[in-house]
């Protein structure tokens, strides 16, 4: 018996052993901020799929690039145009010059040249690079030949006559051409370097090349990836940060609040769930819009019942955006859908909606039943119709669809199926028309109403219900080819007013987005535009 | 034996065929495709997106035997959603990740059921059995996701009471950030284990062979680790293959909630995203693990019970 004694107490040493083995302190170190090193810690709600900025379409990648590159302008913490590696422009109705800062520097040393942005370009818009935002640089001389195929890559209307000169030509004017290239596919990109890595360039942390005020300095795929501040980056005394680091790649909204919780990351995003539990722990709830807006999409195909006008008035008189935020979607921050426009929008003095106001939206039940006994007539109906509603799987998509479900049975009798799909299943379905309705929502990428305002010219791929209306396309074409900020505030003006009383769309809300942030970290921004968030500029002060 | 585990073998490789050609089936028939996004993209574009992937030939029979043939290389080609990165490659660096989760994760399952399911059954029917089997049945009735959710919960408040970090929540690198998950992603087999050694346990009991040693004076304890023990937990044995392939391959929820970079998370976001490539990687990887792990377990049937005759 007492030899058991001894050899359970010696398993119980063993294990002792062990367990104070495994909690060596190597890890505690790893918090949310550390205040000598200048290192912040936070989550990746995914893994970059590469980070090639001429390909590069998801929030993540651009967040990322944002960081570790820097375009010709960039956009500061009040959201203003500041010279990037471009120390002074020029824009003209028929092109831009750009002069480049004789500071700017590529991580390896070697200037960064206007050559470095015309081979960028010229990748971006080649076919064989098949990138899918070549569409953006739409209105460069050229660019849209070539993306087709039919003319040589070197056609393109950007030139570099001198080294820190960049010249640009346009096929049609583009008013907001400085803010436009402040957008990931512009990053310049070194040709040497590019043609070296033979098309793994930006699959791994030594195969990129960086000219922003962080160098990625560490990528295991899906698990990590770690940012180092740039020593050769030409503001570099501005950036406070030694490291931004990314220990852990995870979209589950309850574990990076858990991380927050247990001080291991300084910002955790949060959704209508885990709001209640930040809010039980008394933290600040920080909000801002996300720049996207949110509206049910019609189908206007051929032989569709959405092509009917008064049963589209019947649906959107039914609908209350106000109820769909404050009590459907609950998460503050949600503004209202007025508007294909989201409010932060900038007109020609003021905010764009405050120069083209949209009307307050309309509920009344009773005209949406006299448009609905009317659209039976004209559809010659002998029963209420059964709609479909295409919706994502998201919580929040989930609800509104119910919602929507539930309101238009009980405003107009109607019968709507949900017809939920996973991301490709949906767009799929989008692209074919197998829908009536589509819960859709649109986020800009480039801080200029065009960014909305063209998205349902009938030309647009995007516009998925094929809305067609020349005398929207009229508008659009204004938008794009005028360079006088009255004339286009008055065509957008006139985009709104022919979508909402054509009911082409129902506006439904201006996405918020709630979030806790660790109170030592400053100066973080949250903008509209990638990259969002950015802590490229934030600095720690002890609480 | 020879002839037996070569016959195993073929079948194998017919299931994996098969495996693999239900799932191409499957996956093409979905709407959508792993090209479309957000942003539509014009004709020309999409063209050479498709020629770069291989996909504007026809599904069948090109595609089809483009594939096959390729996998009996053992080549995946290259991911749609990890664009520049081998199918190979990402499932070189996942699956160590997902197998060592997996051996610690059965370890504790083997070790806690065989003991829990011997004590319930020793205890039977009184308060303890009682306690456990309760406990048992929630073990196997409550998702993981669940418990995944609780596990993390219950770190952040034991770190915060504690005011050090006990475990960290979530992560990986070193073995700290593996107990957490290896427990929650073991839980239920280590239910099932304990029900199945204690009804297992129950029957060794009241053998004649204990009844005998009883009787020649063996000590309670020596009854229990000597003889009943041993005997009993042969069952267990016999079920741990085809369990370890599921544990290894089957800790998705699991790994999302820790930030864990296993396969199982690589296999349900291949999925989401219609990664075609990768889909059909991780499948056929995933299949012939589990049609192999049951071929091995068969095959050390014969070795350890001489009863069976492997011909």
């Amino acid at each position: 018996m007492a030899r058991k004694a001894a050899s359970a107490t010696r398993w119980l040493k063993l294990l002792g052993l062990l367990l104070g083995a495994l909690a060596a302190p190597a890890w505690s170190a790893e918090g949310a901020v550390d205040f000598d090193a200048r290192i912040i810690r936070m989550v990746l709600p995914q893994e970059p799929p590469q980070l090639d900025s001429s390909k590069a379409t998801d929030q993540v990648s651009t967040r990322i690039l944002g960081h570790v590159m820097e375009a010709l302008t960039r956009f500061d913490a009040q959201g203003r145009l500041v010279p990037g590696v471009a120390e002074r422009w020029e824009i003209r109705a028929d092109g831009a010059t750009f002069w480049l800062r004789e500071d700017a520097r590529w991580s390896d040393g070697s200037p960064v040249l206007a050559r470095d942005f015309v081979f960028s370009w010229r990748n971006a818009v080649d076919p064989k690079t098949a990138s899918e935002y070549a569409f953006i640089l739409q209105g460069i001389e050229n660019a849209e030949a070539i993306s087709q195929g039919e003319a040589p890559v070197d056609s393109l209307g950007v030139s570099a006559p001198e080294p820190r000169r960049l010249e640009v030509r346009f096929s049609r004017a583009i008013a907001y051409f400085d803010k436009l290239v402040a957008f990931a596919t512009f990053y310049p990109l070194k040709e040497d370097f590019y043609r070296a890595r033979d098309g793994r360039y930006g699959a791994d942390a030594e195969d990129m090349l960086f000219n922003g005020p962080f160098v990625i300095e560490r990528w295991d795929h899906g698990a990590r990836l770690e940012m180092a501040k740039n020593p050769h980056y030409w503001d570099r005394d501005k950036i406070y940060l030694n490291r931004i680091e990314f220990p852990y790649i995870t979209a589950d909204t309850n574990a990076a609040l858990n991380l927050f919780k247990d001080g291991r990351i300084i910002l955790a995003g949060l959704d209508s769930e885990t709001m209640e539990n930040a809010l039980d722990q008394r933290w600040r709830i920080e909000r801002f819009n996300d720049g996207s807006a949110w509206y049910i999409e019609f189908n206007h195909r051929e032989g569709r019942l959405t092509q009917n006008w008064n049963l589209r008035r019947a649906l959107a008189l039914s609908f209350d955006t106000y109820e769909l935020i404050n009590r459907v979607i609950g998460t503050p921050g949600n503004l209202p859908g007025l508007s294909l426009y989201p409010s932060y929008l900038r007109g020609a003095e003021q905010r764009l909606l405050q120069e083209i106001p949209p009307p307050e939206p309309v509920t009344d039940w009773a005209l949406a039943r006299s448009h609905l006994a009317a659209a039976r007539e004209d559809l010659g109906l002998a029963e209420a119709p059964e709609l479909v509603l295409l919706t994502g799987n998201s919580p929040t998509a989930n609800k509104q669809a119910e919602f929507l479900q539930t309101l238009w049975k009980e405003a107009l009798g109607l019968t709507v199926r949900i017809d939920r799909q996973i991301f490709k299943q949906r767009l799929a379905k989008m692209t074919s028309g197998d829908f009536d309705l589509v819960a859709a929502g649109w986020g800009p990428d480039y801080l200029d109403p065009l960014t909305f305002g063209d998205l349902f010219a009938s030309w647009n791929l995007n516009n998925r219900g094929r809305y067609a209306n020349a005398e929207l396309d009229a508008c659009v074409r204004t938008a794009q080819n005028s360079v006088d900020a009255a004339v286009r505030v008055d065509a957008f003006g006139c985009i709104q007013r022919i979508l909402l009383e054509d009911h082409a769309i129902i506006p439904t809300y201006e996405r918020g987005q709630i979030y806790v942030i660790h109170p030592a970290v400053k100066g973080t921004i949250r903008r509209q535009t990638s990259p969002d968030p950015d802590l490229s500029r934030a600095w720690l002060e002890q609480p | 034996m020879g002839r037996y585990a070569l016959k195993r073998l073929l079948q194998g490789l017919i299931t994996i065929w098969f495996i693999a050609t239900a799932t191409f089936a499957a996956m093409h028939a979905v709407p959508g495709d792993p090209l479309s996004n957000e942003k539509a993209t014009t004709e020309a574009i999409r063209k050479n997106l498709e020629a770069r992937y291989g996909l504007d030939r026809p599904v069948f029979p090109d595609q089809y035997l483009i594939f096959l043939g390729n996998m009996a290389k053992g080549d995946f080609g290259l991911s749609f959603t990890q664009q520049n990165r081998r199918v190979n490659d990402i499932i070189g660096d996942a699956f160590p990740v997902s197998a060592q989760l997996g051996v610690l994760a059965i370890t504790f399952a083997a070790i806690g059921g065989v003991l829990l399911g011997a004590f319930t059954a020793l205890k039977r029917n009184r308060w303890p059995d009682v306690t456990v089997m309760l406990a048992v049945i929630l073990g196997i009735s409550v998702p993981s996701f669940v418990f995944a959710a609780l596990g993390q919960l219950a770190l952040v408040n034991i770190n915060e009471a504690l005011g050090f970090t006990f475990l960290p929540v979530a992560g990986w690198g070193d073995i700290s950030q593996m107990i957490m998950p290896a427990l929650v992603l073991g839980l239920s087999t280590l239910a099932f284990l304990t029900r199945l050694m204690r009804s297992s346990m129950l029957e060794v009991l009241t053998a004649d062979y204990i009844r005998t040693a009883r009787a020649k004076g063996v000590s309670e304890a020596g009854i229990f680790w000597r003889h009943a023990l041993r005997n009993a937990s042969l069952p267990v044995i016999t079920v741990l293959g085809p369990a370890i392939a599921a544990i290894t391959t089957g800790g998705f929820v699991v790994e999302l909630v820790f930030a864990i970079p296993g396969l199982g998370r690589a296999f349900v976001e291949a999925v989401q995203q219609l990664d075609y490539t990768l889909i059909m990687g991780t499948t056929v990887f995933y299949g012939s693990f589990l049609v192999f792990m049951v071929i091995i377990v068969d095959l050390l049937y014969g070795l350890i019970d001489p009863r069976v005759r492997l011909s």
